[in-house]
């Protein structure tokens, strides 16, 4: 309980140090920041512009999917004669055209891209999180917890996903949480191996001895002396783990085994295809389709530009 | 005279791919109150591993390390923690040793916080004192260490060293990454705070010239062993140990058209993981003698204050 503590403590005040402004006079920043150098890569360049402009997009329709979508995404739409709206090509009222039980498909995508920012976002900072805490314990400690504790990496390492989903799947309760527990149990993994590799070439640096000489612990080390020299791989990481939970969340749904209750695109995609429709209601699945691509595309370009801070290498000269 | 460090038999092995390797192998040396024992000696010869072995940076194989007294090997970690209060170190790369992500006047400062001393010595109060002391002008308190040159930062390390009001330092090579005309700065202020705070150091170095300036005694070491200790006076006019000859040969004389007799040593220094069998100089030693292969050759007192280990001296002594 007191180790927890301290840990909080640490942390508040890690934080507290970076944000505080009147410590440090204007002008006397680090100009090497992350977000700094970050912002001043997108002046520069195109695709990272445009990544960011499109996430802020289906940011702010995911924020405001609910009075954005103009009907509720079971609402069934009928013609003023009586007959539902069965399959019907884009028009005003249903800009994506209608389901085969007359739902309208506009509301649905718009609905889908909360859930897929829900999931994205959720399972992201929980992988990161987990990853972050085993690479940085398990590079700092080395020898016995290092062992053990890849070791368990390996072993996740060999579940292969979606046999791994449909079980968990026919286990517990389909839901939004489950699926985001199950996309975050298998991808953990990744970050905690790549934080784990930079931990080793870090806490070998003298200013880690330093702060050993000046008595300062281990939860001390890691958190204030070792978590600051990995945040900027762990954004980048958790950038590129949005985009793989997205995915992962839309094939499950795809597949029929996400939250029936919760639209998403994936589950939009799963109808299209147990209706049989899907060769020839284009607007049906098109739509979901690009909104899925879209997103991944805009993260990518995000991350990648993300991906340049972190290594100069890859910056542009 | 009190001694504030004491080592009796410290070794220090390192398992490698290739065998064991004795980084540290039976050391024994003392420094009194108030003085600096300088080590030198060649790279990998086992100084800087002393030194961390020391302050149980790395974790002594066998021997004994005693701190007034008190042996700091058997403390278990939290006390450790307390005589860490009392030991610290300023290291060889100014560069590598200060946190590149932390503002200097946190990193002099972090000591304090790591023993919840900062408040109760007036935090930045305390800190500014510490920057006045080693030279450091109060507008740098903001800066980040790659803002600053290297004989800057190197202050830095010294202020953090001397943050928690220690008793002894070890200074592992403290102005080696450093330009000439800044080494002399750094040395001077580290005799100006010893004399002013009463400090005791170990100062390891490879370079005979900065030794002969800042200590008191010095120890000679030859693939982790002390082959000659002496004053810092005795070492450079009547050097015993065919080793310590052969490095004070090497050093430049700053004069035109002053020649010296080169004592020019054969071969490369045998690997540590392998050492010569007898007497660890006898590979390259060019007096060497039948037994110096077969048996290691007793630390003999030629003078007081004066110890080496060689047969040449054992012998002439009877």
């Amino acid at each position: 309980m007191q180790k927890v503590k301290q840990l909080i403590q640490y942390i508040t005040s890690y934080i507290a140090q970076r944000r505080g402004p009147s410590r440090r006079p204007a002008g006397r920043r680090n100009n090497q920041s992350f977000f700094s150098v970050f912002l001043s890569s997108l002046k520069s360049d195109r695709l990272a512009l445009i990544g960011v402009v499109l996430l802020v997009f289906f940011i702010f329709v995911g924020v405001f999917a609910d009075s954005l979508a103009p009907h509720g995404p079971r609402d069934r739409h009928y013609h003023d004669e009586g007959g539902i709206k069965r399959l019907e090509s884009p028009t005003w009222d249903h800009p994506f055209g209608t389901t085969d039980v007359g739902r309208d498909i506009f509301s649905q995508v718009i609905l889908g891209t909360r859930t897929a920012l829900i999931v994205g976002f959720l399972a992201a900072v929980l992988v990161t999180f987990v990853g972050t805490v085993v690479g940085i314990v398990s590079g700092y400690f080395g020898g016995m917890v290092d062992t053990v504790l890849m070791r368990i990496v390996d072993f996740f390492y060999a579940i292969p996903f979606i046999p791994f989903v449909i079980v968990l799947a026919a286990i517990m309760q389909p839901s939004l949480w489950n699926v985001i527990l199950a996309v975050s149990m298998l991808s953990w993994r990744t970050v905690a191996r790549i934080v784990r590799s930079q931990v080793l070439s870090i806490s070998k640096r003298p200013y880690i001895k330093a702060a050993k000489v000046a008595g300062a612990g281990h939860l001390r080390i890691m958190f204030r002396y070792i978590l600051p020299n990995v945040v900027p791989l762990v954004l980048l990481e958790m950038a590129f783990m949005v985009n793989w939970t997205i995915m992962a969340e839309a094939s499950i749904a795809f597949l029929g085994f996400g939250d029936p209750r919760v639209t998403s695109w994936g589950q939009i995609l799963h109808m299209n295809s147990v209706s049989g429709y899907s060769r020839v209601a284009w607007w049906w699945n098109v739509p979901p389709g690009v909104a899925i691509i879209l997103l991944l595309v805009s993260i990518f370009f995000v991350a990648r530009s993300l991906e340049a801070v972190v290594d100069p290498r890859l910056r542009k000269r | 005279m009190e001694h504030v460090l004491e080592v009796r038999n410290l070794h220090k092995d390192f398992h490698t791919k290739k065998g064991l390797l004795k980084a540290v192998n039976n050391i024994s040396l003392y420094i009194s109150r108030g003085e600096t024992l300088g080590i030198v000696g060649e790279s990998g010869c086992g100084k800087s591993t002393t030194g961390r072995a020391v302050l149980r940076l790395v974790e002594p194989t066998a021997g004994e390390v005693l701190f007034e007294g008190k042996s700091i090997l058997e403390l278990k970690p939290a006390q450790m923690r307390n005589m860490r209060r009392d030991m610290q170190i300023i290291f060889q790369d100014p560069f590598a040793s200060l946190d590149p992500r932390i503002s200097i006047s946190e990193i002099i400062a972090e000591p304090l916080r790591v023993f919840n001393l900062y408040k109760k010595q007036g935090g930045e109060r305390r800190v500014a004192e510490l920057m006045d002391l080693v030279g450091l002008s109060k507008r740098l308190v903001n800066t980040f260490p790659h803002e600053l040159d290297g004989g800057r930062r190197q202050r830095v390390g010294v202020a953090r060293a001397l943050a928690l009001d220690p008793k002894f330092i070890v200074c592992d090579e403290p102005v080696s990454a450093l330009d000439v005309s800044i080494q002399a700065q750094i040395l001077n202020l580290l005799q100006d705070i010893q004399q002013r705070l009463g400090l005791t150091y170990m100062f390891i170095s490879h370079d005979l010239n900065v030794v002969k300036h800042v200590s008191n005694r010095v120890a000679v070491m030859y693939l982790g062993k002390i082959v000659e200790t002496t004053t810092s006076h005795n070492i450079f006019t009547n050097p015993q140990h065919p080793y310590t000859k052969a490095l004070l040969s090497a050093i430049p004389i700053p004069k035109v058209g002053q020649k010296r007799q080169r004592i020019l040593l054969e071969g490369d220094v045998p690997s540590p993981v392998n050492p010569p069998s007898g007497c660890i100089f006898s590979a390259r030693c060019p007096y060497v003698m039948e037994k110096c292969r077969q048996q290691e050759p007793p630390m003999v007192e030629p003078a007081p204050e004066h110890t080496v280990s060689c047969y040449l001296v054992s012998d002439e002594m009877g």
